[in-house]
């Protein structure tokens, strides 16, 4: 387990190195660089001339005048030595202070929609199974087409628009109006848990609509194995014969793609940011890019990344504990 | 195929003769047809992709052609019946000018007495169709030419929505086929390399496709849109969109084809291959790629609405495709608030367009991928 573990995390290191990598050479195709937009954005519209020379000192200033490979070793290295990650000119101030608390939220918003999909698309497959070819199963797997078909943006927009017309109110946010700047107590806490069910539920949506698949089809193989079939002999009461057997093993490639499913949340997390008005990481990462904020997009993809990378590493871990028989296959 | 049946078989023989003989692809072709949905998909897709090619001469107005008298209209249902009796013609009710009592402002009021007639054929804007074609003749149109039928409405600029759909169809479904072309070539070559060189070309290209994938795409996808300098043109866009979407859709197609290769690449018809001395190109192309062109194929059509549904979203947020262009994500940046769509809901008819589109695809897949490998169970 310890070398399977250690190996995982070597894994882990080397794919975020080639992603920073990949991440750093993203934040530098626009064109310009920091030192010319910072010009612009400070001194445009004062009456104070800049000219190339002024442009140059502040690119000196900053370091920006030096090769590609060393300004990369820079920025990874503020990084990981000071969880530095630049400066984030539009606000004039550092990424981390710009991202400040925006991180917790996204995670929390993530581990809520990780929930709300666990919590339906499991039970919910297994049904499907056990009946399979019912009302119900059908009635899934239309469900489940639309999950793709129907983008979560637009979902959000219609969710939006029934619920003003419904009950006359604003669901969108993050926070109540009176908690938005308050600072941290339990009070914001639970207003921001009343908030999250609506973004959770969107963003789950397609992920929801996959994993009940999943789940139906690992359920229907494991359905017609001996063992259920021996311990249906046996006399195994139904329910306990069925948690026992094939639900155990069909929760297996749900925990496999824990990765994967954090991945796509992520994906769709700026639009759906954008539309249901929610400030956290997503959100902050659209408006960077409009802005060509590029330290603060890198900062928040590369954040975003780890966050996945490290989730396929915990997946990894479930599921050697929960199915030895992988680690004898890795 | 040809008709050879002899005489002397009875129809349930000739049938089975048929069977054996036919080549993989009528077989396929034969599973494909009993599926009924996929049947349908393929018909509603055939029409979309219809409609956009021949945009200029389905739509009856151009996408920038304005209606001032007509603003933020509602759809104009045709009707046949009306106050007056019943004709069999579908037909609007014409507008009259008035003054508005309050503002003194000129308005217009539908005239129930005023009928204009819908014509199929009937003349319009001179456009060209395809580009070069040129014609004044629309699908459809009024009798009265000055007038204008708006079939789902106009913007706040007084566009006509079911134009602009038309046009964004083309724009929307042609990303999506050269998104996925260039994703294929890219697989075709990187998966190609990986799975039939192995070895430690095999791990360095095999690291690479993971970084690619653990990014979240449209992030990735963002990111590389908003490099794009503002002044280009809408075309430079355009292509530069294709490419952005073709150049990181390809990890999944890529592994497909690897590991395909890897697990035919000791079959003794490539190792003889390989001995009577074919280059690796020829090996790939003509001994290894057919045994599974099907399944390449599927994993095509099924990675379509991952194209279409990334390029709406980027150009919804604004980072996609630019107006005049339009596309169905531009169309739908018009209708990002909830108050647009309770005041203007027919804005949102191009979000019916992107869900039909991807659920079409969706099943034109499922039903290719059951298709697909025609021998796997004898009927």
């Amino acid at each position: 387990m310890l070398r399977f573990t250690l190996e995982r995390l070597v894994g882990m290191v080397i794919t975020m190195a080639l992603v920073s990598v990949m991440v750093f050479l993203i934040m530098e195709i626009p064109p310009g660089d920091y030192a010319d937009r910072y010009a612009f954005r400070k001194y445009s519209g004062t009456g104070v001339n800049v000219t190339q020379a002024d442009i140059e000192a502040i690119r000196v200033d900053l370091g920006l005048d030096k090769p590609m490979v060393l300004r990369y070793f820079d920025w990874i290295g503020g990084i990981v030595l000071h969880g530095d990650f630049g400066q984030a000119f539009a606000f004039e101030t550092s990424v981390v202070k710009v991202i400040g608390d925006k991180g917790f939220l996204t995670l929390g918003i993530l581990f809520a929609t990780l929930l709300v999909t666990y919590v339906i698309s499991i039970p919910i497959g297994i049904l499907a199974a056990v009946r399979r070819a019912s009302a119900m199963d059908y009635g899934l797997t239309v469900f489940s087409y639309l999950g793709l078909a129907l983008p979560n943006f637009l979902l959000a927009l219609v969710l939006l628009y029934f619920a003003s017309r419904w009950f006359g109110a604003d669901i969108g946010g993050l926070f109540s109006e009176q908690y938005t700047d308050a600072p941290w107590s339990l009070a914001k806490i639970w207003d921001l848990v009343k908030h999250l069910w609506l973004p959770a539920f969107v963003l789950a949506w397609s992920a929801v609509a996959y994993q009940i698949q999943t789940v139906r089809a690992t359920m229907s193989d494991e359905l017609n194995k001996l063992s259920v079939t021996a311990a249906r002999a046996r006399g195994v009461p139904e329910l306990k014969l069925l948690v026992k057997y094939p639900a155990r093993l069909a929760i297996n490639p749900v925990v496999s793609t824990i990765g994967f499913d954090v991945n796509r949340i992520f994906s769709e997390l700026p639009i759906v940011a954008a539309v249901l008005g929610l400030t956290e990481l997503g959100e902050l990462l659209l408006r960077a890019y409009l802005d060509l904020d590029m330290y603060v997009a890198g900062a928040i993809l590369l954040l975003l990344t780890f966050v996945i990378v490290f989730m396929n590493f915990v997946s990894d871990l479930l599921l050697a504990w929960l199915d030895p028989r992988i680690k004898l296959g890795a | 195929m040809t008709d050879v049946t002899p005489e002397h078989l009875s129809s349930d023989e000739s049938k089975r003769l048929k069977y054996y003989s036919a080549s993989q692809w009528t077989l396929i072709w034969w599973r494909f047809r009993r599926h009924k949905a996929a049947m349908v998909a393929t018909l509603i897709l055939g029409l979309m992709a219809l409609s956009g090619i021949f945009a200029e001469f389905v739509a009856p107005y151009g996408t920038t052609t304005r209606d001032t008298s007509y603003l933020d209209g509602a759809p104009q249902i045709p009707k046949f019946c009306d106050q007056n009796g019943c004709s069999l013609q579908p037909f609007i009710h014409g507008a009259t000018t008035k003054r508005d009592p309050v503002t003194l402002r000129a308005i217009s009021v539908p005239d129930p007495d005023k009928r204009v007639y819908v014509q199929f054929f009937s003349k319009g804007e001179p456009v060209k169709v395809l580009g070069f074609i040129p014609t004044d003749r629309h699908l459809f149109g009024l009798s009265d030419p000055t007038a204008k039928l708006h079939l789902w409405g106009t913007d706040d600029l007084g566009r006509d929505v079911f134009s602009r759909t038309v046009y964004a169809t083309r724009v929307s479904l042609s990303i999506g086929v050269i998104g996925v072309m260039i994703s294929f070539l890219l697989a075709l070559i990187i998966g190609g390399i990986a799975g039939y060189a192995g070895g430690w070309i095999d791990n360095v290209i095999q690291r690479v496709t993971e970084v690619i994938r653990v990014v979240p795409i449209i992030p990735l996808y963002m990111g590389l849109a908003a490099a794009m300098p503002k002044e280009w043109s809408t075309t430079q866009v355009y292509f530069a969109m294709t490419l952005i979407l073709g150049l990181f859709g390809w990890p999944t197609l890529a592994r497909r084809i690897r590991s395909q290769l890897l697990s035919i690449r000791n079959e003794d018809y490539v190792v003889a291959a390989r001995l009577a001395g074919a280059r690796p190109t020829r090996i790939i192309s003509r001994h290894m790629l057919p045994s599974f062109t099907s399944f390449i194929i599927v994993d095509l059509v099924i990675s379509f609405p991952y194209m279409i549904l990334s390029e709406t979203a980027l150009s919804f947020v604004g980072l996609g495709l630019r107006p005049p262009t339009v596309s169905w994500g531009v169309l739908l940046q018009q209708a990002q608030s909830v108050r647009v769509i309770e005041q203007t809901p027919w804005l949102f008819i191009p979000a019916i367009f992107v869900v039909v589109a991807v659920l079409a695809f969706t099943v034109i897949g499922d039903g290719l991928r059951d298709a697909a490998d025609p021998y796997s169970d004898s009927r």
